[in-house]
């Protein structure tokens, strides 16, 4: 089977610091994999390197059986790739159903063949928010919306552009335990529907529960890769997080 | 409502405007009401970059003075009527926003609005040094008194006066087709959070160039009639701090988000500015401007249609 994302030999340097050393990580098409690593391990610089927000100096990147070196990121996120902020980055001047139209008027839309009717447009935002529970707001603004609300508004908003893969970075970050469940009800729901979700996380529970596949990023480098229950017990992965 | 009910209305609009001018009986209010319509233009212009990409713009004077000296250049390279120097001097200004844009985009914030200065100092600086269109020395354009068409004699500042509208109909109802359009999504995103938009698809580069050569354009174009309304124009007048200052004030005053603000803004202001230069002193204009942006700042930061739309919300139920 060939792998829907593939980062082969990834670096980073952030001056003379290195992120990111030599990355190499494929994803087959419809899994569910959780990325975890202790704080400052290159876990976002990763997926802004994935995602086209920063651009690596050395290895690349395929999505989908295209390189996606010297693209930036709105064409990866057309070609199907999306993602959530870690902290929730709403458009603040749009109402809550504005932010899900802009996904869907600027990605959706430039796909071949997707064109929406305004009609449309509504009932596919009015859909979305349904999905996260957040159909009685499509009017407000994200100021009036609280923590766990943002968050949500985060993940639909990368949903609306109808990803093939879908990055989710801590997106859970701050929630209360039942909270958390209904994140991850809504990642496995997506998933479900054929959706390839990267879950990036600190709550072990939830990445535990979630993941199919964990690998484990310290100091920039992947030092661990297979099933979750092996993963946990590599005696490597115990002295980065315990530090022994 | 439809654009094109929309622009019928305000077409509409612009006749009555100019019939009761004409009813009046009096030229002083086609020049002061040229330059009312001026600053809409230029206010409704800067707004496009200015308030829904949020990119604050210094340098409206060199836009406007490279459309007024564009047509000091083709006025005695090969005459031509206005509207065609209107048509022209909106592309030299777009395609210097283009330019400019591309050179200062990657700027954000203060970064940006000094660079935008900078190349407003730097344009005079070439226009005085240009002896062709008059260096510092300036330019005179003799305008002919009256204008005939099809056998009907119609006053000059009347004719200049009737292109302004025009022109006004259109600045404002593309500011408005934008603001409905996925054109006006983009650029909110903009506004809002570039990150975010790249994120959703939206390709911010190329949209921002969009605007900065738009609200270019339109400002050139504004200054394209310029030297046949003053009939002398000298560098220090087409670059005047009041067309950077109030092309900024109006929209700010007004309400940054939506077409009806600058339009608000430039009424108000404009108007107030001409009466003010005719009761009290052509000086007391900029203090004006200074005094109201200060008090609106304070008051009512989103303009009076932030003001409205507020009260809108408060009473309403929700």
């Amino acid at each position: 089977m060939t792998a829907l994302l593939e980062v082969s030999a990834l670096s980073k340097r952030f001056g003379g610091f290195v992120a990111l050393d030599g990355i190499d990580f494929a994803i087959a098409p419809g899994e569910r994999v959780g990325l975890i690593g202790p704080n400052g391990s290159g876990k976002s610089t990763l997926v802004n390197c994935i995602s086209g927000i920063l651009h690596n100096e050395t290895g690349t990147v395929r999505f989908d059986g295209k390189a996606m070196d010297g693209l930036s990121a709105h064409e990866r996120t057309r070609l199907g790739m999306a993602r959530s902020f870690q902290l929730p980055r709403p458009f603040v001047t749009l109402t809550i159903a504005d932010n899900l139209r802009v996904p869907l008027l600027y990605t959706v839309h430039a796909r071949a063949g997707a064109r929406l009717s305004p009609r449309q447009l509504d009932e596919r935002c009015g859909e979305l928010l349904g999905l996260v529970g957040l159909a009685d707001k499509a009017r407000h603004w994200p100021r009036d919306l609280t923590q766990v609300e943002m968050r949500k508004l985060e993940l639909a908003r990368a949903m609306a552009a109808e990803p093939k893969l879908l990055i989710a970075d801590e997106s859970m970050a701050g929630l209360s335990h039942s909270e958390v469940d209904d994140i991850l009800a809504l990642l496995i729901t997506l998933n479900e529907r054929g959706v390839t979700v990267i879950l990036i996380e600190h709550i072990m529970r939830a990445v535990m529960r979630f993941s199919q596949r964990i690998a484990v990023l310290v100091s920039g480098k992947k030092i661990a890769d297979g099933l979750p229950d092996d993963v946990i017990r590599d005696p490597e992965v115990e002295r980065a997080y315990l530090g022994q | 409502m439809r654009l094109s009910t929309f622009v019928l209305i305000a077409i509409a609009v612009a006749a009555v405007v100019f019939g009761v001018s004409r009813g009046i009986q009096n030229d002083y209010v086609f020049f002061a009401g040229y330059v009312v319509l001026n600053y809409i233009v230029l206010a409704t212009a800067w707004n496009i970059l200015g308030g829904y990409c949020g990119y604050v713009n210094f340098g409206s004077a060199a836009f406007f003075a490279l459309g007024a000296y564009s047509t000091v250049a083709l006025h005695k390279l090969w005459p031509m009527p206005i509207p065609m120097l209107i048509l022209i001097g909106g592309i030299v200004s777009g395609i210097v926003g283009l330019g400019m844009g591309y050179l200062t985009l990657r700027l954000r914030g203060a970064f940006f609005a000094i660079a935008t200065l900078a190349m407003a100092v730097v344009l005079q600086t070439l226009i005085i040094n240009w002896d062709y269109v008059g260096g510092s020395r300036g330019a005179y354009i003799i305008r002919p008194q009256n204008l005939e068409i099809a056998g009907f004699q119609l006053p000059y500042v009347q004719y200049l006066f009737a292109l302004m509208l025009a022109l006004t109909v259109a600045a404002v109802a593309v500011a408005r087709a934008i603001e409905r359009s996925s054109l006006g999504y983009g650029f909110a995103t903009i506004r809002d959070d570039e990150l975010a938009a790249e994120a959703c698809g939206v390709p911010t580069l190329k949209l921002k160039l969009i605007a900065t050569a738009l609200s270019g354009a339109f400002m050139g174009m504004s200054g394209a009639p310029f030297p046949y309304y003053i009939g002398y124009l000298e560098p220090s007048s087409a670059f005047g701090l009041q067309y950077a200052v109030n092309s900024i004030a109006m929209p700010m005053i007004g309400g940054t988000t939506s077409w009806i603000g600058p339009l608000i803004g430039a009424v108000l202001l404009g108007s107030l500015q001409q009466i003010a230069t005719v009761t009290i002193s052509s000086a007391v204009n900029l203090l004006i401007v200074g005094v109201l942006l200060v008090a609106f700042v304070i008051i009512a930061p989103n303009g009076i249609v932030g003001l409205v739309q507020e009260r809108r919300r408060a009473r309403g139920p929700r």
